[in-house]
């Protein structure tokens, strides 16, 4: 197997572009798709502050590799989840990157600032373990980037991620979630804008992003995910991907460009009855927002500062294990 | 009759199989989509037409990951 590039052997294949990639060509790749989907939506503008919602996993990791080799001001937020050793894992590798890397790592901890985990908290509250842990993300990364004056969020959400969740919207004909999955959120009602730069790279290329790069990302999943449906989707949409390549690529970007803006009137409905929340002031649809009424189902609180308080990293001259990106800016 | 030792993850379990093969094969064998994983030698990624040796220590990793967050 020959890299398409340069004829060296390759040691990745990616079956959708019919192409096999040699280490460098493979990063140079990863790089090149996430600075055309930045331009193809209109993502990020020059001179803007990013804040990466970093879980510790491939994902997130490689996406804020890549946008500080691309010279973004990006900095990373870490939720404590208080999932146990998975959430020590997947916060050693979170601050061993940024430290790795001499990047500024934002930390907030569910229970020791809002007085809940998300095992307990999902319990209280009755909901799944992965709706609660998404509830809380949402809001406190939105809460960070606003209190913290970033102009906008990154997520590590892929084309795995983005296809597995259409499926599961369009097997449910979940119309008004169906309206809302986009590439970028704008900015709104008191949201940041959020943006989605890795939509054009598979899940397996970013954990091959890592492992070429030297990243240490948590591996195990989360045992909170086990079983759930998205990962079920995933598997599906693999067996389909696996006799019919470039399949997920077609689905998805084949949604936002026919079928995608059709489900947009719903959408925009429900954000112009939004209200602050009477409790935390965050947008929300109801008198209480839905993260509020988890806290306090949940037997929680909110804490007394207002925004993360940054964790010192130290910081290091260069980044000592990492493999450079060809073409990356110094 | 040596054999590749291959890590297996969630849940981490070890697995032995007979003989000198290709990656490609080692997956077909086991019944893994190739889709799903990586599989790593020595820290390096092997490619599906790969050969590993019968004394490799190699890792399945799988790629698959996340709630719907």
């Amino acid at each position: 197997m020959k890299c398409r590039v340069c004829r060296e052997p390759a040691i990745i294949d990616i079956r959708r572009h019919n192409a096999n990639f040699c280490a460098d060509h493979f990063l140079k790749l990863c790089r090149d798709q996430t600075v055309k989907a930045i331009e193809q939506f209109d993502m990020i503008r020059s001179g803007e502050r990013v804040l990466v919602a970093v879980s510790g996993g491939k994902d997130s990791l490689a996406i804020w590799d890549i946008l500080l080799d691309l010279g973004y001001d990006a900095d990373g937020l870490y939720l404590g989840l208080g999932i146990g050793d998975y959430s020590d894992a997947s916060g050693d590798c979170a601050r061993a990157f940024a430290t790795a890397r001499g990047a500024t790592l934002l930390e907030v901890d569910l229970p020791a600032d809002y007085g809940y985990d998300i095992p307990n908290g999902a319990r209280a509250a009755k909901r799944v373990p992965c709706s609660a842990c998404g509830l809380s993300k949402r809001h406190l990364f939105d809460k960070a980037a606003i209190d913290g004056g970033y102009d906008v969020v990154v997520t590590g959400h892929n084309l795995d991620d983005e296809a597995a969740v259409l499926f599961g919207n369009v097997l449910r004909w979940q119309t008004d979630y169906l309206g809302r999955q986009l590439p970028v959120l704008p900015a709104r009602h008191g949201f940041p804008r959020k943006v989605k730069p890795l939509v054009r790279l598979g899940e397996r290329e970013m954990a091959a992003y890592c492992v070429v790069r030297g990243i240490d990302y948590i591996v195990d999943e989360c045992p909170m995910a086990a079983g759930n449906k998205h990962l079920g989707y995933k598997e599906s949409l693999n067996a389909v991907e696996a006799t019919s390549p470039g399949t997920k690529h077609d689905f998805y970007f084949g949604f936002l460009a026919r079928a995608s803006e059709h489900f947009r009137p719903e959408a925009e409905g429900e954000q112009a009855d939004l209200q602050p929340c009477t409790s935390c002031g965050a947008p929300t649809t109801a008198e209480v927002c839905a993260f509020c009424r988890l806290v306090e189902r949940a037997g929680g609180h909110h804490p007394d500062h207002g925004s993360p308080e940054p964790v010192p990293v130290e910081l290091q001259p260069r980044k000592p294990t990492l493999v450079p990106t060809p073409g990356a800016s110094a | 009759m040596d054999a590749v030792k291959v890590l297996l993850r969630n849940p981490r379990r070890e697995v032995e199989v007979q003989g000198a093969m290709q990656v490609s094969t080692l997956l077909g064998r086991l019944d893994i989509n190739r889709e799903s994983v990586l599989v790593i030698r020595d820290g390096t990624i092997v490619a599906g037409d790969g050969w590993l040796n019968a004394d490799d220590d190699v890792e399945i990793r799988p790629v698959i990951s996340g709630g719907m967050a």
